[in-house]
């Protein structure tokens, strides 16, 4: 089960790896995180101009027609330079919900735009107490006019100080908990009575509180269906972080074993000690499975299989640990210089741990693998 | 768990308690102590426990200490760690005084030690290097005699609070020629010599506790030599087993773990899966706390009737470091999505952090626990030095 990449794909690849070997160092990062915004809008124009934005999409909504491999291509590389800005927020999700649910009207004005890389999004969905369930919404929407008008507060939203727009859940029937009765919409995040409360998160991005006191928003798929909408977009995130996590625990792979071959205590490299051998073998065991449990969740992505949720799942909790345990070791192994912030193995392994928060962590996905089983 | 208790023993511990609940200074009770705190509210507690006569129970009592039995030192640790009390910096009184009282001469004593009592002077290590770390018989750090001064040149680092320092306790290289572990000395430094600079390292959760000292043609006095020239060594080990022997952390882990009850109670409904399986690993560090606690009393009893521990100080600073690592882990996981934000250091009141207060120290706190495992000799020099010592392998 390798997956056989087509000249295309290998060419995305190589142009992937040549923007950011070129324009995305980690000191080029450092800057980026350090600026004002922490974004770097030259970047995102670069990664427009090099078709990333329109990879994933199909060509009848005037994307690339490259699907899910095409994002686990671009977030692998992404994942090995830590990229920060919001492509899995923008394209991958907001733009994956639009292509999937989303009227002719807004897949042309919307999609269009995130392509051409003159808007970015935000998915405001989880709540206080919602933890890492799509369906538990207390935020309201009610029809206005021919509008809606959105109450509630969403939290820790990813990216949302730097969007233009946010998709958000709200309930249009129904109780807090239930699955039916959510709706998704698209709000302007200049709206009126849309507020944020901006921080930093820990990977070098920021997030923001969103509290939504009566703004209008614009229906985005079918009322009432937005759970069902919200499941398989998350599926496709899944994979996107998937990915990245990949592409970040083989450069951390890299960096522990050349540590390990150069850096001498008691008269000898580090790597000689057999203690130590074991534990980067471990390390090169964790890198190779995860490895192929990205392949083989892109491609059911790719193919829309039936159990592609459980799939998800099963990947984003089996990855999880793996990179967890990864990224301990890394910073273990580089001993002090593992602990600062000047060197990249930390910030590394504070990516990691974000992954393993967004869209669930690993002991939620564990159990929802195992009860989408008992379903089955 | 408790130690059996002589009448007077339990009397002490009543006392201790209740003096830490009527003295500890509410202004050192801030999220996160650690990166929090200034260094004259650091002192508070300092001075307090100093005026009462117990800075410092590990000393004998000539030299200032309160003359405690081993069982009394550890009520006092063990009370003290409870109740949340930062505890007075180590690298001035557990760790440089017992080496001056141990190995310095009279005037040293008479110089140092009731500054250190008093918390005028502020001590930082200058042990690892950029080349030694677990190896710290490879320091590169040379001192050179001139008359009746030393010319010091060299680079530490990993240096605590060395942004606070007055003194700093360095092993340096004094004699080149011979074995790595023959030809080091123990130096006294006053950090306000010509030649010191101080440089912050700042480490992945954004705080800056640690550093590196540069030493340029440093001019430090011979009188400033611990013991004799080029038997550093002997005085390192010394102190590195004092360093190790209170890991074990069992009144730390004891709170971080009450706390962290009571966020999974705030954050996971009962009905959620998640909340049993909180549950199951929340109790299983609980029995992992409970073991050690039960190993670290076993340990005590056995000194106080006059028994070596041996290398016990590597199993609970093994068993305490994971323990506490993992707890942070799991608080970390508790607090679920609001896990993805930090606090700024250094840390202003007008920035905002979102979530419950109970979880804003969550992702710092996990990201600096990274470092237990590798400070303080790393987990795996500890496991070599049971393989050694104790197995004999």
């Amino acid at each position: 089960m390798d997956i056989q990449f087509t000249e295309e794909q290998e060419l995305l690849r190589s142009s992937v790896q040549r923007l950011l070997r070129d324009q995305y160092d980690f000191e080029a990062r450092r800057k980026i995180v350090a600026s004002e915004d922490g974004l770097g809008r030259k970047q995102w124009a670069e990664f427009a101009e090099l078709g990333l934005l329109a990879a994933p999409f199909s060509e009848a909504a005037g994307g690339l027609g490259g699907g899910p491999l095409s994002t686990m291509i671009i977030m692998q590389e992404f994942g090995r330079h830590l990229v920060v800005e919001p492509f899995v927020e923008t394209v991958v999700v907001a733009g994956g919900l639009i292509e999937q649910v989303g009227s002719d009207a807004q897949k042309q004005s919307y999609i269009t735009d995130i392509i051409a890389g003159t808007k970015l999004w935000a998915l405001a969905w989880t709540e206080k107490g919602s933890r890492f369930d799509l369906a538990t919404v207390a935020t309201t929407a009610r029809r206005d006019g021919d509008g809606y008008v959105l109450t509630g507060e969403k939290t820790a939203v990813v990216a949302a100080p730097w969007s233009d727009y946010l998709i958000v859940s709200a309930r249009t029937s129904g109780h807090r908990h239930d699955r039916g009765g959510v709706s998704l919409f698209v709000v302007d995040r200049r709206a009126a009575n849309l507020d944020l409360q901006s921080f930093k998160t820990v990977d070098g991005r920021r997030a923001a509180e969103v509290s939504l006191r009566g703004v209008r928003g614009e229906l985005l798929g079918r009322e009432g269906e937005g759970v069902a909408a919200l499941e398989a977009c998350r599926n496709r995130a899944i994979g996107a972080l998937c990915a990245e996590a990949v592409g970040a625990i083989g450069e951390l792979n890299a960096a522990t074993l050349e540590y390990s071959k150069t850096r001498k205590q008691f008269g000898v490299t580090i790597g000689s000690f057999q203690v130590l051998q074991h534990r980067m073998v471990d390390m090169f065991i964790a890198h190779q499975e995860t490895l192929s449990l990205m392949q083989h969740l892109s491609l059911s992505l790719n193919d829309d299989e039936a159990g592609v949720s459980r799939l998800a799942s099963g990947a984003k909790s089996k990855i999880g640990y793996a990179g967890k345990f990864v990224a301990d070791q890394a910073v273990q192994l580089h001993g002090g210089m593992g602990m600062t912030d000047e060197l990249n193995v930390g910030h590394y392994f504070k990516r990691i741990s974000s992954i393993n928060i967004q869209f669930g962590d690993p002991a939620y996905h564990v159990l929802r693998y195992a009860q989408l089983d008992a379903a089955a | 768990m408790e130690l059996a208790l002589s009448p007077d023993d339990a009397a002490f511990r009543d006392e201790v308690r209740a003096f830490i609940k009527d003295n500890y200074p509410a202004e050192m009770r801030v999220a996160n102590p650690e990166t929090d705190l200034s260094k004259e509210q650091m002192l508070l507690w300092h001075r307090i426990l100093h005026n009462k006569g117990w800075i410092a129970p590990l000393w004998p009592k000539e030299y200032g200490g309160p003359g405690w039995s081993i069982t009394r030192r550890f009520i006092f640790e063990q009370e003290t760690t409870r109740a949340g009390t930062m505890p007075p910096l180590a690298f001035s009184v557990t760790m440089v005084g017992p080496v001056i009282y141990t190995f310095g001469n009279d005037a040293q004593k008479n110089k140092f030690l009731p500054r250190i009592l008093s918390g005028e002077d502020w001590w930082c290590q200058g042990y690892s290097e950029p080349g030694s770390g677990s190896d710290l018989a490879t320091v590169r750090t040379k001192a050179v005699r001139d008359g009746d001064h030393y010319i010091v040149n060299g680079h530490k680092t990993w240096t605590t609070l060395a942004q606070h320092a007055d003194w700093i306790f360095c092993l340096v290289r004094t004699d080149p020629t011979a074995k790595p572990q023959s030809g080091i000395s123990f130096l006294l430094i006053d950090m306000k010599s010509p030649g010191v600079t101080v440089r912050p390292i700042i480490t992945i959760d954004g705080s800056h506790e640690v550093n590196d000292v540069f030493l340029e043609n440093v001019r430090v006095p011979a009188d400033n030599l611990i013991g004799e020239e080029n038997k550093g060594w002997t005085y390192a080990k010394f102190l590195l087993g004092n360093e190790r022997t209170s890991m074990a952390g069992i009144g730390r882990s004891t709170r971080y773990l009450n706390r962290l009850k009571k966020i999974v109670k705030a954050e996971i409904p009962e009905d959620d899966p998640a909340h049993l399986e909180f549950i199951r690993d929340i109790t299983r560090v609980e029995l992992d706390v409970l073991a050690l606690e039960a190993t670290e009393l076993r340990v005590v009893a056995q000194m106080a009737r006059g028994i070596d521990p041996g290398p016990a100080a590597s199993l609970f600073k093994i068993r305490g470091t994971e323990i506490f690592q993992n707890i942070t882990e799991l608080t970390h996981r508790a607090i679920g999505n609001y896990g993805l934000a930090i606090r700024e250091h250094p840390v202003s009141a007008n920035r905002f952090m979102p979530g419950p207060d109970y979880g804003h120290t969550a992702s710092e706190k996990y990201l600096n626990s990274r470092k237990l495992s590798i400070y303080g000799g790393s987990n795996e020099i500890q496991r070599n030095i049971i393989a050694k010592a104790v197995l004999g392998l």
